[in-house]
C-alpha cells in the first residue's frame, strides 16, 4: 500500500474482498437452499400475471431509448471534459479566456440539446 | 488532524484490510437499520404501527427477512440466460460496495498503534470513482432484464437504465460546481475545504455559520438532492420498479439470495448518496456550530457520529419523500431532467465560473463591466428569441367580437333566440299512441 499507486491498490483490495464476500454467501446460498425442489410442469416459465405467457421473451421497445443512450454519451463526454476544468479553472495562470473557451464548448453542447428538443426527442409520447 | 491523499499512501495492508472488512460490516448493519427505519417511518407517517414482532419493538424485522431469503428455492425461468443473469446481481452489489470506499467518515486516528484515516482509501479523483461506480452499476440493471428472459423485466430494465442515464448526467453536472469552489476532486479535500466556516454575528450572539456548499452552492445542491432521488430509483422517482404497470421491474424473475443482492444494492445505493450528499454539501464529518463550542468535537472518533447522524437526515428525507409524494408520470419525469435539470446546470455552472474568476482577476473595472454587459446581452438575446412553444390563442367566440365591436355599431337582433320546435314533431307526436307502460300484458 506504497507509493501513488498504494490508495488505488486499496480498491483492488475491497473489489478481492467483494469477490470473496460473494463466493461465500453463493456457497452458504447453494447449501441451505432445498437440494431436491419439486419441479412441475410450467414451474420455470417467465412470469405473466398467472397466464400463460404468449410469445417469445421479446418486446417491443421504443426506438426513443436509443436516441437518450445517445445523449447521454453526449453530456458524459461534456463531463469528462469539465471535471479537469472545473478544478484548476481559478488557480494563477488561468482565467477570463478559460471560462470564455469553456462557456464556447458548453454553448455548442446546448445547441445540440437544442436541437433535440426542437427536433421533439425529449418529448416523451 | 485532517487527512492528506499522502495518509492513505502509507497505510499498511492489514490496516486497510480492516478499513475494508469495517466498512463492510457497517454497510450491512445500515441497509438493515435503513429498512426497518424506512418502514418505522412511513408507517408512522400513515398512522399504523408498522413492524412490531420480531426483536424489540419490531427492529429485528429486516434482520429476519434477510435471513430467510438464502433459505429460499431459487426458481429460474427456462428462457433465462444463466450466465448474464448471475453476473447481473454480482455487479449491482460489488458497485455498490465499492462506491462507498472512498467516503470520509473521520480524521485520522490511532488503530492499534497505526496512525489512520477514518476512509478506506482517497484518491486525486474519488468523486469520479463514486459516479463511476453509479455507472456500471446501471449494467446490473440492464442486464438483469434482458437475461431473465421475460417480458416485464426487459422493460422495467430498459425504463430503470433510461432513467439512470438522465440522471446520472444531472448529478455529474452539479458535483461541478463543488469541484470548482474546493479545487479537488478527492473527497477528504472536499471535507476539508468545507471545514473552514465565517464568524457571523446576529442579534448579539456570535457563531461560526457552516462552511457548508449547501449554502453556498445551493442551486447544485438542490439539483443534487433530486437526481439522487432519480438515480436511485425511489419515489417519487420509483417508475422502474411501478409495481401497477411493470410488477417488479427489472428483478421481477429474481429469488432467494439473488434477489436479496438486489434488494442489498438498492439500500447500498441510497445510503451512498445520502453520504456523498453529506461529503460533498453538508460538510462530511465535521461537526456544526453549536457542537463546535466544545473543542474536542472534530477530533478522535467523535466525528464518525456527526457524519452517521448527517446521513441518518439525510435518509429520513428519502423515506420522507416516499410517504409524502405520489409517482410521478413518465413523460413528465424525463422532461424535467433533460429540459429543466440539465440546461439550468449548465447555465449556473458558467454564471458560477464568470463570478469566481472576476473576483479573483485584477482586470479593470472598464473590461469587468464589457464582459458583465456582454453577459447580460446574451442572456436577454436568449430570452427574447426563445422560440416559444404556445400555440396561438384559440379564436375570439361570438359574444367576445360582439362586446370588442366599437361604439355606435349596428344594432343585433337578440343572441338567445330559441328555436321553436318544428309543429310536425308535434303531429307525429300527437298520432302515435301514447306507451303505457302499467297496463296488462294480457291485452295486447
Amino acid at each position: 500500500m506504497e507509493g501513488y499507486l498504494g490508495s488505488y491498490a486499496t480498491l483492488g483490495l475491497l473489489l478481492l474482498a467483494g469477490v470473496l464476500f460473494f463466493t461465500a454467501a453463493f456457497g452458504a446460498n447453494r447449501v441451505l437452499r432445498p437440494s431436491a425442489p419439486a419441479d412441475p410442469f410450467g414451474k420455470r416459465e417467465p412470469y405473466e400475471c398467472g397466464l400463460d405467457p404468449v410469445g417469445g421473451d421479446w418486446a417491443q421497445a421504443q426506438i426513443r431509448y436509443y436516441v437518450y443512450a445517445y445523449l447521454y454519451v453526449l453530456f458524459a463526454v461534456e463531463s469528462v471534459f469539465l471535471f479537469p476544468w472545473a478544478v484548476v479553472f481559478d488557480r494563477p495562470g488561468f482565467g477570463v479566456t478559460t471560462v470564455v473557451e469553456m462557456a464556447v464548448f458548453v454553448a455548442v453542447l446546448a445547441l445540440g440539446i437544442l436541437y433535440a428538443w426542437r427536433k421533439n426527442v425529449l418529448r416523451w409520447s | 488532524m485532517d487527512p492528506t491523499l499522502q495518509t492513505f499512501e502509507n497505510d499498511v495492508w492489514w490496516i486497510a484490510l480492516i478499513k475494508v472488512l469495517g466498512v463492510f460490516v457497517l454497510l450491512l448493519l445500515l441497509t438493515l437499520f435503513t429498512i426497518n427505519y424506512e418502514r418505522k417511518v412511513v408507517a408512522r407517517m400513515a398512522v399504523r404501527p408498522g413492524p412490531n414482532q420480531v426483536g424489540p419493538k419490531g427492529w429485528l424485522q429486516s434482520l429476519t427477512d434477510g435471513l430467510k431469503l438464502p433459505f429460499k428455492e431459487e426458481i429460474i425461468p427456462r428462457t433465462a440466460d444463466k450466465v448474464i443473469y448471475f453476473i447481473a446481481p454480482v455487479i449491482s452489489a460489488t458497485c455498490a460496495f465499492t462506491a462507498f470506499a472512498v467516503i470520509p467518515f473521520g480524521p485520522v486516528v490511532s488503530i492499534f498503534g497505526q496512525q489512520t484515516a477514518l476512509q478506506v482509501t482517497d484518491v486525486p479523483v474519488s468523486v469520479l470513482v463514486v459516479l463511476a461506480c453509479s455507472s456500471l452499476g446501471i449494467y446490473g440493471v440492464v442486464l438483469a432484464g434482458w437475461a431473465s428472459g421475460s417480458t416485464y423485466p426487459l422493460l422495467g430494465g430498459l425504463r430503470s437504465s433510461a432513467q439512470m442515464i438522465s440522471y446520472e448526467v444531472a448529478m455529474g453536472l452539479s458535483i461541478v460546481a463543488v469541484f470548482m469552489m474546493s479545487g479537488s476532486m478527492s473527497t477528504s479535500e472536499i471535507v476539508a475545504a468545507q471545514g473552514d466556516g465565517r464568524e457571523v454575528s446576529l442579534f448579539g450572539l456570535d457563531f461560526t455559520a457552516p462552511g457548508w456548499y449547501a449554502v453556498l452552492l445551493a442551486p447544485s445542491f438542490v439539483i443534487y438532492a433530486i437526481s439522487a432521488v432519480g438515480e436511485t430509483n425511489r419515489a417519487p422517482f420509483d417508475l422502474p420498479e411501478a409495481e401497477s404497470e411493470l410488477v417488479g421491474g427489472f428483478h421481477t424473475e429474481y429469488s432467494s439470495f439473488k434477489f436479496a443482492l438486489f434488494f442489498l444494492a438498492e439500500y447500498i445505493n441510497m445510503i451512498t448518496v445520502s453520504a456523498l450528499c453529506t461529503t460533498l454539501f453538508l460538510g462530511g464529518w465535521h461537526a456544526t456550530w453549536p457542537i463546535t463550542l466544545w473543542s474536542g468535537a472534530n477530533t478522535g472518533w467523535w466525528p464518525m457520529l456527526w457524519f452517521l447522524a448527517k446521513v441518518l437526515l439525510c435518509l429520513f428525507v428519502f423515506i420522507w419523500l416516499r410517504a409524502t409524494l405520489p409517482r410521478m408520470r413518465y413523460d413528465q419525469f424525463m422532461r424535467f431532467g433533460w429540459k429543466v435539470l440539465i440546461p439550468v446546470n449548465l447555465v449556473w455552472i458558467l454564471l458560477l465560473a464568470t463570478v469566481r474568476v472576476l473576483q479573483t482577476s485584477d482586470l479593470e473595472a472598464q473590461t469587468r463591466f464589457t464582459l458583465i454587459g456582454a453577459a447580460v446581452l446574451v442572456v436577454v438575446l436568449v430570452a427574447v428569441l426563445w422560440p416559444s412553444g404556445k400555440k396561438a390563442a384559440p379564436a375570439p367566440s361570438l359574444a367576445e367580437q360582439i362586446a370588442a365591436r366599437p361604439q355606435g355599431s349596428f344594432p343585433l337582433p337578440p343572441l338567445d333566440l330559441q328555436v321553436p320546435p318544428s309543429p310536425r314533431v308535434a303531429r307525429q307526436v300527437a298520432e302515435r299512441q301514447p306507451a303505457d307502460v302499467s297496463s296488462d300484458r294480457s291485452e295486447v
